[in-house]
């Protein structure tokens, strides 16, 4: 396999854009990342987005947003209608087809135009469960309620969970919850989907974010500290939440294997919007809490842009791997219902 | 099978608040005052009426907010005969793309004042507004444009937007 490495990252957050639109919040975002590269959009060998037209309501949105890159002269181009961390993906493969050396991959997503938890209920099979518009909320209290009734877990462990991400939050500006809270005061709020909490739910967060990828010396070119990607894969379960398990992730656990992911990490960011998915990962990637910093940025439960919030795991830990805090990392990015499909992707300081 | 099922309806409805952008919500508020405004690319210098998010050619934010004139060039345009729901104009009609005089951008708006068989590119044409108490944050303040009394524009001119 090439060598191919995170040489430069972005992203930035909001509670809710009201006045720009998705060219306006990606143009600022773009340049932020390409700055410490020294290289323009019409440098970069390939360009990949990630992105839902659904959030924003209009079709072909992702081909608007375009416009942030300057795609002029024709410039080659691809958009997966998912997270932008399955860009990603497909980025580091046509890396590797070895005839060009840089990929710049963004996503952005605007969440608040739309009632986002109906907006997700149209990711459903279209014929039995979708008509019946299950919101995503209902459906991780289902996911939820398995994972209590399984007893691989308490609502303590739901609570732990969440302190946790507030208090890494604390340290992250990109985060829109932060705090110090006691678990024992989370477990005293109000049940909001039973057996859910507020708290245990993603915030409704707009933004976008872009990374850089270059291959082997170009890397070593273009920053001081190159986060190489080690292994990356991704895997799918069945669609349907009422046909699997939803206590596990054996998606999650193939893709980990596949990608060469061990379980002795420094950092692992885990991109699990509602607090049961994060123990359901934990335990999927065979993780240990004590070995291993789970999201020092406070994950998904601290600021959730939809189809950016993966993206931004495998930023998190590139980012904080570069700045020395661990040698070895790996990000998660889901998409789809109920952790559907899980992508894992193994990072290393140095090769 | 006697008893397939080959079709379901799933209606599906989501509401949506619609952000036009910075740039573009400048651009409407200023119609309301019946101003055709636009936005210059400080990379390239060409005008987009209606101003975008960025400039599409460069990737940079627009610059300067320039104010163009009502009277343009039709650049290209489509006779159409075709009948279609909620149709509001009498067939046949124009549909033209104009560039607005110190607009390096085209707007798609009615041509009337002419016939079909008379439309023709390089023709030179006036905004007709609608009445001042009608303006909203709308392009549709242009009612429509008709021609006005100048030698057609030379191709050259406006070949780029061809």
């Amino acid at each position: 396999m090439r060598e191919v490495a995170v040489v430069s990252f972005a992203q930035h957050m909001a509670r809710r854009e009201d006045t720009r639109n998705e060219v306006e919040i990606l143009l600022p975002v773009i340049r932020e990342a390409l700055e410490p590269t020294g290289l323009s959009s019409q440098d970069m060998g390939f360009t990949v987005s990630g992105s839902s037209d659904y959030l924003a309501g209009q079709a072909f949105a992702f081909v608007s947003a375009l416009d942030a890159v300057g795609p002029w002269p024709p410039i080659s181009e691809s958009h997966v209608e998912m997270d932008g961390a399955f860009a990603l993906y497909e980025a580091w493969v046509r890396l590797q087809h070895g005839d060009i050396d840089t990929a710049l991959v963004y996503a952005f997503g605007k969440s608040s135009p739309g009632d986002v938890g109906r907006v997700l209920s149209l990711q459903l099979e279209p014929y039995v469960l979708g008509p019946l518009w299950p919101d995503a909320v209902s459906l991780a209290a289902l996911q939820a309620r398995a994972l209590l009734e399984s007893g691989k877990a308490t609502d303590k462990d739901l609570a732990r969970v969440v302190a946790r991400s507030r208090r890494q939050a604390l340290t992250n500006p990109h985060a829109q919850l932060s705090g110090s809270v006691e678990e024992a005061a989370l477990l005293d709020e109000p049940l909001y989907a039973d057996p859910l909490r507020v708290h245990d739910c993603p915030p409704i967060t707009d933004g976008a974010a872009v990374l850089v990828l270059a291959a082997g010396d170009r890397a070593r070119d273009l920053c001081e500290r190159p986060v190489w990607i080690t292994g990356i894969d991704h895997r799918i379960d069945i669609q349907s939440p009422g046909s699997r398990d939803l206590t596990v992730s054996p998606s999650t656990t193939l893709a980990g294997q596949q990608a060469g992911a061990t379980a002795d990490v420094d950092i692992a960011e885990l991109h699990a919007p509602f607090s049961p998915q994060e123990l359901i990962l934990i335990d999927a990637l065979g993780l240990d809490e004590t070995r291993t910093t789970i999201n020092p940025s406070g994950g998904a439960l601290a600021s959730n842009p939809v189809m950016v919030a993966g993206l931004v795991r495998i930023g998190e830990a590139a980012t904080r791997l570069a700045k020395g805090e661990g040698q070895t990392a790996i990000a998660h990015a889901t998409s789809g219902p109920l952790l559907q499909q899980n992508l894992v992707c193994a990072l290393a300081a140095q090769r | 099978m006697t008893d397939a099922i080959t079709e379901i309806i799933t209606p599906i409805r989501l509401e949506y608040r619609y952000t036009p952008g910075t740039a573009s919500s400048r651009f409407l508020r200023k119609m309301k005052e019946g101003k055709l405004v636009g936005r210059r690319c400080p990379s390239c210098a060409k005008v987009y009426v209606p101003p975008r998010g960025g400039c599409p050619m460069c990737g940079v934010e627009f610059g300067e907010e320039v104010e163009v004139k009502s009277t343009g060039t039709v650049v290209t345009f489509a006779i159409v005969n075709v009948n279609f729901a909620n149709r509001v104009v009498d067939l046949p009609y124009v549909s033209a793309e104009v560039a607005f005089d110190g607009s390096d951008t085209t707007t798609m708006v009615l041509l009337k004042g002419v016939g079909a068989d008379e439309a023709r590119m390089g023709m030179r044409v006036t905004a007709h507004w609608l009445p001042e108490s009608e303006w909203d944050y709308t392009l549709a303040n242009i009612d429509y444009v008709e021609p006005i009394d100048e030698p057609d524009a030379d191709y050259d001119t406006y070949k780029e937007l061809v």
